[in-house]
């Protein structure tokens, strides 16, 4: 077992932090290269233990952290199929994405502070990956919760970006607490907050008598899940990813599409035990799950800035994942999560490019990109192709499975929306890319120019991942990937159907051919069917108002109590703060007065007192040495008759 | 032996001293009252050699405090004679009852 060295892996990140968080003044731009350089050794070092996992070894170490009472708790790594996947994913995607940031970020005054972030949000994803335990898990989960805010806050010169990072903690911050309290419940049930020791004490609940308080697993199960919708942007708390996105576009790409919003994903494959186990949580999982997927590709229909177009997107396609996963999808989840982590990063990157090289958000200020920026123009479409699921990228083998598992498992419903979704996914995908690339330019004010090497590069390395990375999922490796993970937690299998696989074909296809007539070739068409359905298109622009429900139920009487409460602070706290206050300078009058006319009258009268005696007393000294002489004799003569009796 | 007796000689000192109180207390002059002082402590040394002689087992006693007390006598009638000398260079005079600046 000489795979301590992993440990390695998310200290490299954290130490850059340090660095570029202290002497960040100093690197200027040589601050992405000490972030790329550990992101890059710690991807080397990560790398072969993941091969080593993926060849069936697994690894694992704990030390004691401290005791609670008698009861050690024990930090440590698991490197398992999952975690092994993850780290494989998160290294790659991470470095590609920080080498990007190096161009994208050139020439901002806090340069070195947004690599500080970075590598600090890697080394918690980092941590976070390969924890064997809830604490360590949540802990690692609270640190990316607090980079998101403060890289989509980076630009906090702009009011909508310091709103946006505010609305994102807060947000993520309820479903948090609900994952806090769902492990402690978990640790009440069974006394131990370790994956492993978890997977063996429910993979033995499946046997013998039932033994374990199912109804408190339960709610473990259900406030884990709380914190998945959180952090996976999923309904009913999905409102704080699409503005998100007035981060910097890397950040995007690394944070709010790859990576931590994965991590909700990945907390419902690392508790997959526990959800096995308990009744009645998985149908709620999938409900909620195919209620974003659908819901947030309906909205991403009508959006106009190509990075809320790709938010939504992020949603959706986290709702396909955690349908997967309440489906019992355990492989078809963990496997989109991957080949989805591959291309929406590339998107994101690739809309960063046409930003970084048209300055302009809004899709219908574009028009006509792909002349200008080709290389951007056609990584992009790559990743579209995979993202709508068009057979062989990553996107359709990974998508299929989810299909195959709602399919499968006998939830047509669930599939019928799903394969709809599917079907808005593809259509909205290639809106935004006809009316970004194609077409002619709508505004002339635009001059876009092909972004730099530094950022087109890590683009083809994402696009040649989307197009490989599903393949070990695929019939051509026989299912290896789905297999892998079955290693870890059994979950059933379903034969590949044809049918599926046809039906999924056919709806990306429709849907790309339906963009492309409505926005290429007949463009009154789009406005004529806005028309036709005015509710669900003001439904869908208006992102299902939710953002106004939230204002009206909940943020404006918590606001009201607010100004009540300050009311109450202002009247009543601080008058009596003040009127203790005015007491004590009242008293202080008063011994001010007893001071000066009673202590100082008593002083100065002992004084002037002595003063009186001296003026009598005083006389005695004459200055003439023969009185003084005379004196002593006198006394003299007195003692001695004294003393002689006379 | 044949000598003065005893209450004789005190009787001597005591009129010797008497005669320096006197005129310690009533001379004017400076070097007078230092005078008068000088037979105050004579008198004195009177009484040691006489008490020695008459009554100690070892005479030198006595003696020896003598001895001291004309040692410090001369060194006090020095240091006296310096500060008259002083005085008169300032005020032009060693008259006790003109020089009285150390009073209330």
């Amino acid at each position: 077992m000489t795979s301590d060295q992993i440990i390695w892996v998310p200290l490299l990140p954290f130490i850059a932090f340090i660095v570029n968080i202290l002497a960040g003044r100093w690197l200027k731009n040589r601050a992405a290269l000490c972030s790329i350089a550990t992101s890059s050794i710690a991807c080397v070092i990560a790398l072969p233990v993941c091969w080593k996992v993926f060849n069936g070894a697994h690894f694992a170490h704990q030390g004691t952290w401290l005791m609670l009472g008698t009861v050690p708790l024990k930090f440590g790594y698991l490197m398992d199929p999952l975690s092994a996947t993850l780290l494989f994913m998160v290294t790659i995607v991470g470095t590609l994405i920080q080498i990007y940031a190096a161009g994208y970020m050139h020439g901002d005054p806090r340069y070195s502070r947004f690599f500080a972030y970075v590598s600090l949000f890697m080394s918690a994803m980092l941590t976070l990956v390969i924890s064997d335990n809830y604490l360590l898990f949540f802990m690692s989960w609270e640190i990316m919760g607090l980079c998101s805010y403060l890289l989509i806050g980076f630009y906090f010169e702009k009011a909508s970006a310091a709103n946006a990072s505010l609305k994102a903690f807060l947000t993520t911050r309820i479903g948090d607490i609900g994952f806090l309290l769902g492990f402690l419940t978990l640790f009440t049930a069974i006394g131990t907050l370790n994956f492993a020791q978890m997977n063996t004490i429910m993979a033995g609940a499946h046997g013998g008598p039932d033994a374990l308080n199912t109804g408190l697993l339960a709610l473990a199960a259900l406030l884990i899940f709380c914190g998945t919708i959180g952090k996976s942007a999923q309904f009913p708390l999905h409102v704080w990813l699409p503005d998100a996105m007035e981060g910097p576009t890397p950040v995007s790409a690394l944070i709010h599409a790859a990576t931590m919003v994965a991590a909700g994903v990945f907390l419902v494959a690392r508790s997959f035990s526990l959800f096995m186990v308990v009744p009645n949580i998985l149908p709620i999982v999938t409900a909620i799950g195919t209620i974003t997927a659908f819901m947030a590709a309906f909205i991403a229909l009508t959006q106009n800035d190509i990075k809320r177009v790709l938010a939504y997107s992020t949603i959706s396609q986290l709702g396909y994942m955690v349908t997967a996963m309440g489906l019992s999808g355990l492989g078809a989840g963990t496997f989109h999560l991957i080949t989805h982590a591959f291309f929406k990063a590339l998107l994101f990157l690739g809309a960063g490019s046409v930003i970084h090289g048209a300055h302009v958000q809004d899709i219908r200020e574009m028009g006509g990109l792909f002349k200008k920026m080709p290389q951007t123009a056609i990584t992009f479409i790559i990743a579209s192709l995979a993202l709508s699921g068009v057979p062989p990228l990553s996107g359709f083998w990974s998508k299929d499975e989810i299909l195959l598992a709602a399919f499968g498992s006998g939830n047509f419903l669930v599939f019928g929306i799903l394969l709809l979704t599917a079907f808005m996914t593809a259509f909205y995908m290639f809106r935004l890319i006809f009316m970004t690339f194609f077409g002619t330019a709508r505004n002339h004010d635009v001059h876009a120019h092909e972004s730099p090497s530094l950022m087109t590069v890590p683009l083809w390395c994402l696009a040649v991942g989307s197009v490989v990375i599903g393949i070990p999922g695929s019939p051509f490796m026989h299912h290896w990937f789905q297999k892998f993970m079955a290693h870890m937690v059994h979950y059933p299998e379903y034969e590949p159907s044809a049918f599926v696989m046809t039906c999924s074909v056919v709806v990306a296809a429709f849907g790309i051919g339906l963009a492309g007539v409505m926005y290429l070739g007949q463009k009154h068409w789009a406005a004529a069917v806005a028309r036709t359905f005015p509710s669900f298109y003001r439904l869908s622009f208006n992102k299902f108002y939710f953002d106004e429900l939230y204002s009206a139920y909940l943020i404006k009487p918590f606001n009201a109590l607010g100004r009540k409460l300050f009311g109450f602070d202002e009247k009543v706290i601080d008058g009596a703060v003040n009127g203790t206050g005015q007491n004590t300078l009242f008293l202080s009058g008063l011994k001010n007065w007893i001071d000066k006319y009673i202590v100082d009258g008593a002083v100065n009268f002992m004084g002037t007192a002595v003063y009186f005696l001296n003026s009598f007393t005083k006389r005695v000294q004459t200055g003439f040495v023969q009185n003084y002489l005379l004196i002593v004799f006198f006394v003299l003569i007195v003692f001695l008759a004294f003393e002689l009796k006379f | 032996m044949i000598g003065i007796p005893l209450s004789h000689i005190l009787i001597f000192s005591l009129i010797l001293f008497a005669i320096g109180v006197y005129g310690a207390l009533v001379r004017r002059n400076i070097i007078g009252i230092l005078i008068s002082i000088e037979l105050m402590l004579n008198a004195a040394n009177i009484n040691l050699i006489a008490f020695s002689k008459y009554t100690s087992l070892s005479p030198e006693t006595g003696q020896i405090f003598a001895l001291f007390v004309m040692a410090i006598a001369a060194t006090a009638a020095a240091v006296g004679l310096a500060i008259v000398l002083a005085l008169y260079r300032v005020r032009k005079t060693v008259q006790a009852d003109e020089v009285n600046l150390l009073k209330w």
